[in-house]
Parts: structure tokens; C-alpha cells; sequence
């Protein structure tokens, strides 16, 4: 892939998440770190906000990924709500909760790019995490039962049915 | 409680009461949460979303409790009635104007409003008149906790609470404070604020949020991290910055009343005579012209008028509570004339009755 601005080959992918839409770029390491730091004079929000991510980006960017690296993991797809990692680069909303678990390698520079940190503190819910990511199984479950129904493999969905109602009702599996 | 009975309010937001409530409109904290076992909206069929409707609508049953709760179904809305919503600040545009199953529940006091179907699942939204987060925290976070007893939210023990954008994962709180800057804007330091607030990584929106003008003079100003502080943290980040703005915001109109203080009086009563003689006028024109006169009131330059009518002209001069207060659907330009017939009404009606006073 070659840089938008120029004819080198593109080897930092940038996503900006911040204004309306995701906006992807590809840049050669010049034009890169010229877009990154001509962001931080703009007074508009969006751009600002980029500005706010240079510094943590640059700094991820000197282990950026190549081009092949990240068709690989573009390709990836979530197990339960079935979203590719290029579709949610698409359009910046993710599938499912699990999301966070099966793209876990490419979210990380990204939290790391937004928030400058990567693990939560502050409230919790009640109920465990353990128990919260169980009941996200719930999705890909329902989901492999509609299909089992509608391919007539009526014993796996009968199968499928009871674990799902075990899970509902709050029982370890 | 239904929806027409709001009309002829004017809100929490724009009660014109609280601490600081000359320069800061209302505090507002809303926080992101899904459900554990369904896709987030993005992968949401139109099953899903009715089911996560339904889970949520019984578990915000009771959060009311002091108040009656008003719970409309935002998909069989009119246009109008969904822009009401949005001008209230009760949905944003985005819930307003997408697709599918979605509903809004509010109180009756119009403090908290819980959006279901939105970009998540469910987000909470609790709003105070002038400088109050610690009110607004309390009040969401127990919300936060009515909802959590009934159903299993999406956690994940490192990363917190998980939204359908990154942006908003961890504690899936937005902690944003309205302020009034009309003397920041006259005086050009805005921009000098503003770019100070993002090196701190807060941001700055207009009236209706993200990429709407600054109209009126009114900024938001929230938390743009969301991981690895905690809401007392992200509460006390824009908290403490806030006072400071207030600060320059003062020092710009003392500053305007020293320097000139007849150029500024003539903008306030020039403003005034306007909308007190207008027969057609813009929905921007009246945002602009009640900034002044709402600074004018601040500052003891116009007598006789209240804040909270000046509030109210605000939120009751938009399109579509224009239209709802006249109980016909106008074109654009029989707005304008409807709008410049409500103001002389009812700044003849104060400034007569102050008069006579």
C-alpha cells in the first residue's frame, strides 16, 4: 500500500476516531509524523484531540506494524457476534464484549493512543467479570442455535437450548 | 406524566438556579453500559433490540421513586417530538435520528434521563442546575445501582465497563459542565481557554454537543479519558478546572465594564431592543442577542428581567419547541415571525410588570 501523500510505501496506519466518522490514513514515516504534529496547531476538535494523541502515537509508532501485519489482523473475526477487526476499523464501533477479549492485541495500542492508560479503576459491578463474560457466551450460543434449528440438527440445538437456559439462569457451566 | 406536559417547562438545565448559575448553565454526567449477553448496537438484529428493551425497561422500573418516570418509545415519535427531546437535551441527535427499537425514560423533574438503544445500551444521563457534580454523581451512581441489581452489564476485570467505542470504555462516564462564556468570546480568549483545556485532554463542544457551533455563547467542557481514573478522579478533573474558567470569564467582564463600559451597555440594550421589537427572527440571531441580555441581567446592565426567563426564551425559541408551544408545524419562515412574536410577549410581559413593580 502507498502513502496518500506520496509514493512510498504506507507504513503507519492511522485510524481517527474522534469527529464524525473513523477516518483511516495511510502515510509514509515522513508524512506521518508531519500529520501528527501539524494537528497540534488547529483549533478545531477533532484535530485537537489527534493532537492530544501525537506524543502517545509517536511513541507507539516506533514499534508501529507494517502493512501485512495489519491485513492479518484485519481478517480477524470475533468467535461470538462474528464482526471482523476491519469492520469495526470501518465504521468504529465494535460487535460485541468480546471484542475486547479476541482483539485484544489490536485494541491495546488504541486504549493505550485514547486514554493514556489501560486498566480500570473505580467502580465495579456486584457481579463478577468472570460471570459477566460467561453470560457474553450467551451470544454466540443463541446464535449457533438458530443455526443448528434452521440446518434441522435439532439434537445439537436441543443441546444448545439447555446450556443456554443453564447459563440464564445463573448456574456455572 | 406525557410528553406535552413538558413543553410549557423549561427543564432542570436551564432552571437558572444552582451554585455559580450566573456562568454555569448545568452539570451533567451520563454513564455508558451494556449488557453482557447481547451484541452492542453495531450487531444488534431487530430481535436483539427489542429484547434489550424490554430487559431495561423493567430494571429502570422504580428508579424514579420520588418522581413519576416518563417512558417514550423514541421510534414512534414525530420529527417534532423527537427534536423536542434533542433541544431538551434529554437524547442526543444521534438517538433521535437513527434507526430501530430505541426509548428514552425520564423523570419528571427532567434531572435524569435514561437512554436505551443508544450507541450502548443504556445510558444514563443526570443533570443539575449550575455548579453541582457531586449532586449529579450521586444521583447517577445509584441509578447505576438499581439497574445493575436486575441485569449483568458487560465488565471486564481490566478493562472496566465496555462500550461499543473505545473512546468510552473503563467507566463509561462523561462528566460535562455548560458554561456561559459570552465576555471570553467579546474579549477573543476563547480560543486561549480552549487550547489550554485540551493540553489537560478536556474537551470543549458546543450547545448540542459534539460538532455543534458554540451557540449562544454556551461551551461544554468534559473528561475525554474514560480508563484508569476513577469518576471521582475524571468528577474532580473537570471540577477543579472549572472554577477557573469562571475565574476568567469574571475577570474578562470587569475587564469589559472598566474598559468600556458604554460599548458593552450599548451591545446589552441594543440586543434588548431587538428582540423586544423584532416581527421576524432566526433561531441563531435570538441564541445570539439573548447571550448578551442574559449578561446584561448578570451584570445589573438590564433591569427588570429574571434569569430564568431569559433561560427559558433560550430553550423555548427552538424550532421545534416553538412549534409545540404553538401547536401548529411551521416553515422556517413563519418561525421567525412566530419566534419574534413569542419574545415581545414575553419581554414586554416582564419588563411591564417590573414597571409597574
Amino acid at each position: 500500500m502507498k502513502c496518500q501523500k506520496c509514493d512510498k510505501p504506507a507504513t503507519f496506519h492511522i485510524t481517527e476516531l474522534t469527529g464524525g466518522k473513523p477516518q483511516e490514513l495511510h502515510l509514509c514515516e515522513d508524512h506521518a509524523r508531519e500529520y501528527l504534529t501539524q494537528s497540534s496547531d488547529e483549533p478545531t476538535t477533532a484535530t485537537s484531540m489527534a493532537a492530544a494523541l501525537a506524543q502517545q502515537m509517536a511513541q507507539q509508532m516506533a514499534v508501529g506494524q507494517t502493512a501485512e501485519e495489519l491485513a492479518q489482523l484485519d481478517q480477524q473475526t470475533c468467535p461470538v457476534c462474528g464482526i471482523t477487526f476491519f469492520e469495526f476499523r470501518n465504521q468504529g464501533r465494535l460487535g460485541c464484549p468480546h471484542d475486547y477479549v479476541c482483539f485484544e492485541r489490536q485494541l491495546e495500542p488504541l486504549i493505550v493512543n485514547i486514554h493514556g492508560e489501560t486498566e480500570h479503576t473505580g467502580k465495579t459491578p456486584k457481579r463478577s467479570a468472570a460471570g459477566s463474560e460467561q453470560r457474553t457466551q450467551l451470544i454466540r450460543l443463541r446464535r449457533e442455535m438458530k443455526e443448528a434449528v434452521a440446518e434441522e440438527r435439532y439434537e445439537q440445538a436441543s443441546e444448545l437450548r439447555d446450556r443456554i437456559l443453564r447459563i440464564e439462569a445463573g448456574e456455572d457451566v | 406524566m406525557e410528553l406535552d406536559d413538558l413543553t410549557r417547562r423549561s427543564g432542570e438545565w436551564l432552571r437558572g438556579a444552582g451554585p455559580e448559575s450566573d456562568i454555569v448553565i448545568s452539570s451533567r454526567i451520563r454513564l455508558a453500559r451494556n449488557l453482557a449477553d447481547y451484541p452492542f448496537i453495531s450487531r444488534a438484529g431487530d430481535q436483539d433490540r427489542e429484547q434489550i428493551e424490554t430487559a431495561l425497561k423493567q430494571s429502570i422500573r422504580g428508579i424514579g421513586e420520588e418522581s413519576e418516570l416518563l417512558y417514550v418509545e423514541v421510534n414512534e415519535l414525530t420529527d417534532v417530538d423527537r427534536r423536542f427531546l434533542v433541544e431538551r437535551q434529554l437524547i442526543s441527535r444521534e438517538h433521535a435520528e437513527s434507526q430501530g427499537t430505541r426509548a428514552v425514560a425520564i423523570d419528571s423533574t427532567e434531572k435524569s434521563s435514561l437512554m436505551i438503544n443508544e450507541e450502548d445500551h443504556l445510558r444514563i444521563q443526570v443533570m443539575q442546575s449550575g455548579l453541582d457534580l457531586e449532586a449529579a454523581w450521586q444521583r447517577v451512581d445509584r441509578i447505576d445501582n438499581l439497574v445493575e441489581s436486575h441485569v449483568t452489564y458487560a465488565f471486564h476485570e481490566k478493562l472496566g465497563y465496555l462500550t461499543a467505542c473505545p473512546t468510552n470504555v473503563g467507566t463509561g462516564m462523561r462528566v460535562s459542565v455548560m458554561l456561559h462564556l459570552p465576555a471570553l468570546v467579546i474579549t477573543r480568549q476563547i480560543e486561549k481557554v480552549f487550547r489550554s483545556l485540551q493540553k489537560i485532554s478536556l474537551a470543549v463542544r458546543g450547545l448540542y454537543g459534539e460538532g455543534s457551533q458554540a451557540m449562544g455563547d454556551f461551551y461544554q467542557i468534559s473528561n475525554q479519558v474514560t480508563l484508569g481514573r476513577s469518576e471521582l478522579d475524571l468528577i474532580k478533573q473537570v471540577g477543579d478546572i472549572v472554577p477557573v474558567i469562571i475565574d476568567y470569564e469574571r475577570q474578562a467582564r470587569d475587564f469589559l465594564i472598566r474598559e468600556s463600559h458604554e460599548n458593552l451597555h450599548d451591545r446589552v440594550s441594543r440586543a434588548y431592543g431587538i428582540l423586544r421589537t423584532a416581527q421576524t427572527i432566526s433561531s441563531e440571531e435570538t441564541m445570539h442577542l439573548l447571550s448578551s441580555v442574559r449578561m446584561g441581567v448578570n451584570l445589573g446592565l438590564i433591569e427588570g428581567l429574571e434569569i430564568p426567563t431569559v433561560n427559558e426564551l433560550f430553550i423555548h425559541t427552538q424550532p421545534a419547541h416553538l412549534q409545540k408551544l404553538s401547536g401548529v408545524e411551521l416553515d422556517s419562515a413563519d418561525r421567525n415571525i412566530e419566534r419574534a412574536r413569542y419574545i415581545r410577549r414575553h419581554l414586554k410581559e416582564k419588563s411591564d410588570g417590573a414597571e409597574k413593580n
